[in-house]
């Protein structure tokens, strides 16, 4: 187990919140400076861009082709929304970041508002976030006074306020175009795309949503280089670091900061301290409830985007959630999608009824009565419903309904076969 | 509809939050984006969101009521019927579910004497399942007010629920 660079986690002691005094003894701020006095807005978004950085909200993203649509020099108001209604079940990094260092948060939206030319920021967070939300009203209101925020900020002439906007719960919130129209105080249902935030986001005028993690990375990334940035990580064509939440059939659920492409085996044996009881590893979520299923054969992958892609899942938020042989995946798969459609926003019918009846199909066939009827009738709502929803919700859901088709379809046989759940007798 | 005196005088803000919202909302641009604050502000002093807090919120920014009530009716953490004194959202998301988060629910049901969106007679608790809450490293977990409390056993919940009843005075 090599010791992996801390980036995020540098300042990080269990307990504790680093505020601003402590943050710029540890060299807080003076990335900001040095975009400020040295850097133009164009060569900062060149920076981000090469340096590799993807969204770290679930997407991924490349962050600095996202900037590259935002029309940074048109005139008028334009935003930027840092994206923290963290509510993909297994996802809690973001809230374990600003817990324990919330500045970096701060100072990274402030340089990508300047890099961006976006005069007014908005960070939106959940509900259950309370603590972390008054943490950052706290290093706001310090970072105002300290002069990082407000106007001509270090006599640069650019002009930034921030906001944290408290949300009230519900998964939607964190489609970015549902997050914005409750920001402006609207029914969060998702918009339509095109036209893209980029072009009419927040009160009609552009804007770019990026998740906490994605922000807080920059700063990072104004100090280090591109290259350094990119190095961090073991794979080839991946970069930096990543946060990687563990739950689930763990001996040890914490947040780590480990590099972008560590193998799944040593995630779970090393840094998850095993399965939990001694039992053996059956299955993982790598990166959240709409991440595809791996299994023990996948032990080897490395944890990037692509490598993960390639393997039929997704990197996502990389919050990896375990599950031990007992666990029946039916069973998993249910609680997932009972998720999802209870969260669904019910915009759009391959959403709101599709998933109630992925939902009902695996009710029926983990209370052993279902039939090879079900069995290919949830196949065929597979088709019915990804890539036909509004938003990616739908999409999302049927994650893992895939990783339970593509791996587990024995355990839905034999719950037909036996007539009840094989876990449970 | 109760005229718009009645409404600002139903005691849901105090007389100093009515006039920080109403000063708020004319300084900036869009007040729409300030509703998700007073309704969570009239939560929290009356514990729930009555149709005179809606009216009151759309008196405020200048909206309709309805406008205020679609929106207030989309949160799950937005009360629209009274709850008891400590809302218990339990989370039932996968985490949790690993965790014994389903024998946990059905404990609370048990000891509590109610099921999900029930509340117990002394008015002190309902019960409420709730998404994750962002707490899959300590679960099982629960919420209380914006508090989150886990990993629980039976024993925890038992000393939580002893330890709010004690703050009620009950």
């Amino acid at each position: 187990m090599s010791q992996t660079e801390q980036l995020l986690f540098k300042n990080r002691v269990p307990g504790e919140t680093v505020f601003i005094d402590r943050y710029r003894a540890t060299g807080g701020y003076e990335s900001l400076r040095k975009a400020f006095t040295q850097m133009s807005p164009q060569e900062l978004r060149d920076l981000v861009k090469a340096s590799g950085l993807r969204g770290r909200g679930g997407a991924g993203f490349p962050t600095g082709v996202k900037w590259s649509f935002f029309p940074a020099d048109a005139p008028g108001p334009k935003y930027l929304v840092c994206n923290c209604d963290e509510m993909e079940p297994g996802t809690y990094k973001d809230g374990e970041l600003l817990m324990a260092d919330p500045h970096q948060l701060i100072e990274g939206m402030i340089v990508s508002a300047y890099a961006l030319n976006t005069d007014v920021g908005y960070i939106f967070i959940r509900f259950a976030y309370e603590k972390q939300a008054e943490y950052l009203r706290r290093a706001v209101a310090d970072a105002r006074e300290a002069g990082f925020l407000g106007k001509n900020i270090l006599g640069s002439g650019f002009d930034f306020e921030l906001h944290v906007h408290g949300s009230a719960g519900r998964y939607i919130l964190g489609e970015e175009t549902a997050l914005l129209n409750g920001l402006e105080g609207k029914r969060p249902n998702p918009r339509l795309k095109p036209p893209f935030p980029a072009v009419r986001g927040l009160f009609g005028r552009p804007t770019t949503v990026n998740n906490v993690e994605t922000l807080a990375n920059i700063p990072h990334i104004i100090r280090g280089g591109a290259e350094w940035f990119r190095d961090l990580a073991l794979t080839e064509g991946g970069s930096g670091t990543k946060l990687y939440g563990l739950s689930g059939h763990l001996n040890r659920t914490e947040c780590f900061e480990l590099p972008v492409g560590i193998p799944l085996r040593e995630i779970v044996e090393n840094y998850g301290g095993g399965v939990l009881g001694g039992k053996k590893f059956k299955a993982c979520l790598p990166g959240g409830a709409s991440t595809p299923y791996l299994t023990a054969a996948h032990m080897d992958v490395a944890l990037d985007y692509d490598t993960l892609a390639e393997v039929g899942s997704r990197f996502g938020t990389a919050g990896v959630t375990v599950f031990d042989e007992n666990t029946c995946m039916v069973a998993a798969t249910l609680n997932l999608i009972r998720f999802f459609a209870r969260e669904s926003c019910g915009w759009c019918t391959p959403c709101r009824d599709g998933l109630t009846m992925v939902r009902w199909l695996l009710e029926t066939i983990e209370a052993g009565k279902g039939t090879r009827e079900h069995l290919e009738m949830l196949r065929n709502q597979h088709d019915n419903i990804s890539g036909n929803s509004f938003c990616a919700l739908a999409e999302g859901a049927m994650g893992p309904v895939i990783g339970l088709l593509t791996h587990f379809e024995q355990e839905i046989v034999d719950h037909i076969e036996q007539g009840c759940c094989p876990f449970r007798v | 509809m109760a005229n718009q005196q009645q409404t600002l005088q139903s005691g849901l803000l105090s007389e100093e939050q009515i006039a920080d919202f109403l000063h708020h909302a004319r300084d900036i641009d869009h007040p729409r984006e300030l509703i998700i604050d007073i309704l969570r502000a009239i939560q929290i002093n009356h514990g729930w969101v009555p149709d005179d807090g809606v009216e009151l919120t759309a008196s405020i920014l200048g909206l309709t009521p309805l406008e205020v009530e679609e929106v207030a009716t989309f949160y799950d953490k937005i009360f629209r019927q009274p709850v008891g004194r400590f809302p218990i959202h339990i989370c039932d998301s996968i985490c949790c579910w690993t965790r014994g988060g389903e024998g946990l629910a059905d404990y609370l049901k048990k000891k509590l004497g109610v099921d999900f969106g029930q509340t117990t007679e002394d008015g002190l608790f309902t019960l409420l399942p709730s998404c994750c809450l962002g707490a899959c490293g300590r679960s099982p977990a629960v919420m209380i007010h914006q508090s989150i409390y886990g990993p629980l056993t039976q024993e925890k919940a038992d000393e939580l629920i002893d330890q709010l009843r004690q703050e009620a005075g009950a």
